[in-house]
């Protein structure tokens, strides 16, 4: 029998039993729906936290450091063997020439040091500690200012700062607005570094110069406590995190070039005693690497790695993460299955019954030239028909099931006083697969009485009353 | 639908629509047993038969002397327990379950005593559901349809469901779906059997004229009878069944 005279007398046959079969489809429904409710909470709380990602500009970021003073270890952040080829390379500074070699990587948009120290930011009478990071000017667009109030730095060299809301929120008096602090001063007391005059100007120690390593070779510095005023033009609705790439980290923003002026004693500088301005050029305790996609990341990471030095991207973290992610959604997956797997069994139920009624109208079929492939294919059609059938409506009711959680879940958030983020994603693959899915598992309901449908007897099957 | 021809084509059958022996079914030390319990119940017991192209054969007999399963037997219903049977040269003891689906669905119509019409469907859709089932073109159904009730005089009823009319005219529409695909062999097994002297007499008038008609080809009858009057007046031969084998052959005509 051709599909389009299965199909119309598959849906046919369901019509007759409207009652019934609907209520089969509405089984159906029901399990697609707690599916498709299930899992686009899963795909939604994926997107929620890889949106947070990505705005933090963290998908796109390598940092790096010499390995010799990487708090990533010797290997690097990367899961390689300890015999991987990168460890074989002598370790190198992270001088002005490996800054230019790593910016000259295929898919690098630019590498800038990394600035990142603890400070006191005073307003009086309030004063609070805080980790300053130095932001270059292609962060304004990378989403981790997203929803800033003021303006970003006039200039790459402007005395200006920008606050994460909750440190905003600890500098102002009870009862301020954070924005309040717009257009103010905030006095910022850090250590500063001051190189030590060259060894020949020094008295001679005891120390044997054939002891030191190439980072330990360069003169020393030493430490001064030191205060600087910047105007806030800035403050993000953000508050802080913690983590070792990105700007999520820090409570403060400055122009990356002002920060690097301000010699700044940065964490690991005392490992790094010997980094300060020679005459070979600049040493960086880290520099950090944007990349013009977070595909093009592991590929930046390997080569850098492979240059010498010690590297770290979140790449690692996330893969993890969506390794947890997708487990995550396999257990929703399955637990939304299950209600489909009871709904198989109605579909089950539904045709074998169906068999009993219409015993004697495959009887007919069967005299009257029906193939035993055309008695199963209509029983399949008419279990298609109903997994369709109940995949469509099911999406839909899965889809309002999902919206109501989100709505609830905002109402319940912003009571608490939180800002409600969308925890709810149906992506079109969902709507899909959901539907395929509920198509196939009631093709593999209707195998059982499909199978037995075709195998009636003619004779007997005419002779049933 | 293929056409007659090609249809007989593939079937192997010469396009005299006959076998080589000139006989439209035949049917070689042909047994049905069935066990039931302990007990074998030989429906049928080495019966010979043959009936020839365009010959209207009645066979008669008493409740369970096996002539329905003979009818089942031709009809590719059902399957020997040994022997051959064979519809326009082809043993149908032989063919595969495909190939008995299509035997059915074009060189034979089957007619039954209960009409066995699809109660959910009117009069045209059961009519449509051996073109449907031979996968014939959407299009050219609706003027084979409308053909085969008109024959069979229920143009006027093809929006009727069965059970909106009559036995004799159940039993007509049941004859025109039998006869919608062409076929040359008609059976029928009991045709009379529920309806009433009138309505059974018009009944076996139409399947005279489907036997005889005034113009174009006649076709193969086999009808199951138990009333000896009708198969006298209409068959050209009656073959008196008892017990599971011939017991009686008469020549009429």
């Amino acid at each position: 029998m051709k599909i389009g005279d299965l199909t119309e007398l598959a849906a046919r046959n369901l019509r007759e039993a409207v009652l019934r079969n609907s209520l089969t489809t509405l089984g159906i429904s029901v399990g697609v729906a707690s599916l498709v409710a299930l899992l686009s909470l899963g795909v939604g709380l994926q997107q929620l936290v890889d949106r947070s990602v990505a705005r933090a500009g963290l998908f796109d970021t390598v940092s790096v450091r010499s390995r010799q003073s990487s708090p990533f270890g010797q290997r690097g952040g990367g899961q390689r063997s300890p015999r991987d080829a990168a460890d074989l390379v002598p370790p190198r500074p992270l001088d002005d020439a490996a800054r230019k070699e790593i910016a000259a990587l295929p898919n690098v948009v630019e590498v800038n040091p990394e600035i990142r120290f603890t400070a006191e930011a005073r307003r009086e009478p309030i004063s609070q500690l805080v980790m300053v990071a130095g932001m270059a000017s292609s962060s304004q667009s990378s989403g981790t200012l997203d929803g800033l109030n003021g303006h970003f730095f006039s200039s790459s060299d402007a005395e200006e700062a920008i606050l994460q809301g909750d440190l905003a929120k600890r500098l102002v008096e009870a009862g301020q607005a954070p924005a309040s602090l717009l257009g103010q001063e905030i006095t910022l007391r850090f250590a500063q570094r001051q190189a030590l005059p060259p060894p020949s100007q020094q008295a001679p120690t005891d120390a044997p110069n054939q002891a030191v390593g190439p980072d330990e070779e360069a003169m020393g510095f030493s430490i001064v406590p030191s205060e600087k005023k910047f105007l806030v033009v800035g403050v993000t609705p953000t508050s802080e995190s913690g983590g070792q790439v990105g700007f999520n980290n820090a409570g403060m923003y400055l122009p990356l070039a002002v920060a690097e002026k301000l010699q700044v004693v940065q964490q690991g500088d005392l490992r790094d005693v010997a980094r300060s301005t020679t005459a070979e050029g600049t040493r960086y305790a880290a520099l950090s690497i944007r990349a013009s996609s977070p595909t093009a990341v592991a590929q930046i990471e390997s080569s850098v790695t492979h240059m010498g030095f010690a590297a770290f991207s979140l790449i690692d973290v996330t893969r993890n993460l969506r390794t947890f992610f997708a487990i995550f959604d396999m257990f929703l997956g399955i637990f939304g299955s299950l209600a489909l797997a009871v709904a198989s069994l109605g579909i089950i139920n539904t045709l074998v019954m169906a068999i009993l009624e219409r015993r004697r109208e495959i009887g007919v079929l069967k005299a009257l030239g029906a193939a035993d492939r055309d008695v199963r294919q209509l029983f399949f059609a008419e279990a298609g028909v109903m997994g369709l059938a109940g995949g469509l409506f099911g999406v839909l009711l899965g889809w309002a099931i999902g919206r109501a959680i989100q709505f609830a879940t905002m109402i319940y958030l912003k009571r608490q006083g939180m800002n409600p983020p969308n925890i709810w994603s149906v992506p079109w693959w969902l709507v899909l697969g959901a539907i395929a899915f509920a198509v196939v598992v009631s093709l593999a309901s209707g195998i059982y009485p499909a199978s037995r449908a075709a195998q009636l007897d003619p004779v007997e099957a005419l002779r049933y009353e | 639908m293929k056409p007659l021809r090609a249809t007989l084509r593939s079937m192997n059958v010469p396009e005299t629509s006959t076998s080589s022996n000139g006989f439209a079914i035949r049917a070689e030390r042909v047994s049905r047993h069935y066990k039931m319990g302990e007990a074998l119940i030989r429906a049928v017991d080495e019966i010979s038969l043959q009936v020839g192209a365009g010959e209207f054969l009645a066979l008669l007999g008493a409740s369970g002397s096996g002539k329905s399963t003979l009818l089942n037997l031709m009809a590719g219903l059902d399957r020997p327990s040994s022997g051959a049977i064979l519809a326009l040269g082809r043993d149908l003891a032989t063919m595969s379950s495909q190939d008995l689906a299509t035997h059915r669905n074009r060189t034979i119509g089957i007619v039954f005593q209960s009409f066995q019409l699809l109660p959910r469907m009117t009069l045209e859709e059961n009519v449509e559901l051996p073109l449907r089932l031979a996968e014939m073109p959407r299009a050219d159904r609706p003027a084979r349809v409308r053909e085969a009730l008109e024959r069979v005089g229920l143009a006027a009823r093809t929006r009727h469901r069965p059970t909106e009319l009559s036995g004799g005219e159940q039993q007509r529409a049941a004859i025109a779906r039998a006869l919608v695909n062409q076929p040359m062999i008609l059976l029928a097994d009991e045709p009379t059997g529920n309806l009433d002297t009138k309505t059974g007499e018009e009944i076996m008038s139409l399947i005279a004229q489907i036997h005889r008609p005034p113009s174009g080809p006649g076709r193969t009858i086999v009808m199951v009878t138990r009333e000896r009057a009708l198969a006298e007046r209409y068959a050209d031969r009656i073959v008196t069944l008892s017990d599971g084998a011939i017991s009686r052959e008469e020549r009429l005509r």
